[in-house]
């Protein structure tokens, strides 16, 4: 151990090392070189070597600054997401129009312009994916907690719990629920978050099962630490790489589930521009030649959840390099 | 064995009963005694009518006595009647039942076959051409939603290449009974949307599981006693990578055979899936409450039968 200097270069241990360097020997060039590398710090950089991550995240940042100017991209082309076009923006029949240089991916048959409204969908898509992935992760990480490190009573009700909400068909719930309330934003929120909490939970619960008889635990247990202290501070750090991984798995499930429930007539109500809505739309349309209607939502809905899914994959073969790497 | 039995029996049954008081308390209890019994009367019923059905469904009786008399009837076999089309909920379901089993069935075999096949190639020749192949379409179908995938393929088949095709039916079902040739015909595109999206998940555990089983000890021992390659795959590797894809097959097949909403809305599927739209958009209660107990059944049902079978591979799981 004396041979190997201090290689985890936090700021009092560096000072440390400084003083110990002026009254010892001055240290040998090459020894420098070596420098101390936080697990993160590896992940990082394997995920940054990692091409198809790069293209991923690349593609999602294009969405993501496409959806915040979206005001922008329709003031400049001059068309609003919700502005009908009945003159030029339909054809004799009334119906969707091709894509041409007034209406870049054509239009719907309200006659209103489809890029700016599948800009406009990136919105809905990308917030109601982070926003639910949120509800899911904190509601997985406090069950999955609390099943974990109390065990006993709490964790078979708790799991308990997680079966009833495997059994009972939740879509359907979602969509009775949608359906007797007014659909809304903070509602398709609110059921895309709360229908896929077990996965996290579980996944939490398993980790939080074997962290809990490590010595750390155990002293932080003897040092008179409260559960909720043990939870919170000593264990969720150490949860955190499969928290990370699932979570960027999961925000493209809840965007597909929110397109789902849009589809089914039941997501966030028209007129906001939605990407599930516009296919649900383009369902009655395409048939008869109309087919930018249905590509092109479509389109941005699958680059948009296939980019999170690599991206997604990635993360995980970067914290985990064991997994060997399903997609090289 | 009898004691995990007997308290993996009285799980199963405990969430069953969970679930019905989800069901009772959302659909019951949520819209209260009036708002209940006006839809399950329908919106012309005369209010004679309403207080007829007040009092069969035991309305104006307590809470629990109410819950009681639907949890009793759901014992002996009776999901409720259905108001709006004059029959029993039984026989909604029974007649949905066959729709959904024969797009189900044939999905999953489907799904099942194509998933161990890939999966096993992938793990047998790992970062071959083939493996990249199969992984890069497993991670393409599982971000394609199902009602996109679908529709592309109606597009597709059923009128961009209507020519070859000719008339190809994409939307509705024939019983197998009344004309087996149409009852493939209706349900080629069904499977295969059914049986791509879920396909997916089964390429990658298949691969996981197989990579991680051909890397044991054993393996390797019967490997350097000179058995050929094929049978070690086939004897000794797929016997034990096999069996969280049975599982995952298992539990999957339960909870599609509740109803799978989206292909069943999509292709015009009269099966349990298609059922509860219609009844969730006409807000038939009955319909509504009788087919999500019956699909948690049978997700508890599988979920319990893969956990025995788990228990007699493995006896490690029993103790």
């Amino acid at each position: 151990m004396s041979m190997i200097p201090d290689l985890t270069g936090g700021e009092e241990t560096e000072s440390a090392a400084a003083v110990a360097v002026e009254a010892r020997e001055p240290v040998p060039a090459a020894r420098k070189v070596i420098q101390g590398r936080s697990p993160w710090q590896l992940a990082w950089e394997r995920l940054r070597k990692d091409r198809a991550a790069v293209i991923a995240a690349a593609t999602i940042a294009a969405i993501v600054i496409m959806a915040l100017m979206a005001p922008l991209i329709a003031a400049w082309i001059g068309h609003g997401p919700n502005q009908q076009f009945i003159d030029i923006g339909e054809n004799a029949n009334g119906g969707p129009v091709p894509p041409s240089s007034i209406f870049w991916l054509g239009t719907d048959s309200s006659g209103r312009d489809l890029f700016v409204r599948i800009v406009y969908g990136a919105r809905v898509s990308l917030s109601v994916g982070v926003l639910a992935t949120m509800i899911s992760i904190a509601l997985g990480v406090a069950f999955g907690l609390a099943a974990g490190y109390l065990g006993g009573v709490v964790d078979a009700v708790i799991a308990r719990l997680i079966d009833v909400m495997l059994a009972v068909p939740f879509l359907v719930i979602a969509i009775s629920v949608a359906e007797i309330w007014r659909p809304s934003f903070l509602l398709v929120i609110l059921i895309v978050g709360l229908l896929s909490f077990t996965y996290p939970a579980r996944i939490v619960r398993g980790q939080v099962i074997s962290l809990k008889e490590k010595e750390y635990v155990q002293a932080a247990r003897a040092l008179g630490a409260r559960p909720l202290r043990i939870m919170f501070v000593d264990l969720l750090p150490n949860v955190t790489a499969p928290i990370i991984v699932y979570a960027s798995l999961l925000i493209p499930a809840s965007i597909v589930l929110e397109a789902t429930l849009s589809f089914l007539a039941v997501g966030i109500p028209p007129p906001t521009a939605d990407w599930g809505q516009m296919i649900s739309d383009a369902s009655g349309y395409y048939q008869y030649g109309y087919w930018w209607y249905l590509l092109f939502p479509s389109l941005a809905l699958v680059i948009t959840t296939l980019a999170f899914n690599i991206l997604g994959d990635s993360v995980r073969d970067a914290l985990d390099p064991r997994g060997g790497g399903v997609y090289v | 064995m009898i004691r995990f039995l007997t308290f993996r029996i009285g799980q199963a049954i405990l969430v069953l009963w969970a679930a019905t008081i989800v069901v009772f308390l959302l659909f019951f209890v949520g819209p209260g005694p009036n708002a209940v019994a006006r839809t399950f009367a329908g919106r012309l019923a005369t209010p004679a009518r309403l207080a007829q059905i007040k009092h069969d469904l035991h309305l104006d009786q307590p809470i629990y006595l109410q819950y009681l008399h639907w949890v009793g009837n759901l014992l002996r076999g009776n999901l409720g009647y259905d108001y709006y089309k004059g029959q029993s909920v039984d026989s909604v379901v029974g007649s949905a039942l066959p729709a959904t089993a024969s797009l189900v069935i044939g999905a999953a075999i489907l799904w099942i076959g194509y998933g161990i096949i890939s999966g096993t190639i992938s793990a047998v020749w790992p970062r071959s051409f083939l493996d990249r192949g199969f992984t890069t379409a497993a991670l393409v179908f599982y971000s394609i939603p199902t009602f996109v995938l679908g529709l592309s393929l109606i597009w597709v088949f059923a009128y961009k290449l209507s020519p070859v095709t000719q008339f190809f039916p994409f939307h509705g079902f024939v019983a197998i009974t009344a004309n087996p040739g149409q009852w493939f015909e209706y349900l080629i595109l069904p499977w295969l949307t059914l049986a791509m999206v879920t396909a997916a998940g089964y390429t990658r555990l298949t691969r996981t599981s197989m990579l991680e089983v051909l890397g044991e000890d054993y393996i390797r021992t019967a490997r350097s006693k000179g058995m050929p390659e094929r049978r070690v795959i086939a004897v000794h590797g797929l016997r034990a990578g096999l069996t969280p894809v049975v599982t995952l097959a298992g539990l999957d097949i339960g909870t599609a055979l509740g109803g799978v909403i989206i292909t069943e809305t999509l292709f015009g599927i009269p099966g349990l899936g298609w059922n509860i739209v219609q009844a969730i958009n006409v807000q038939d209660l009955p319909v509504i409450m009788g087919i999500a107990i019956f699909a948690a059944a049978f997700v508890v049902v599988a979920n319990l039968v893969v956990d025995i079978l788990y228990a007699v591979i493995d006896p490690r799981v029993r103790l």
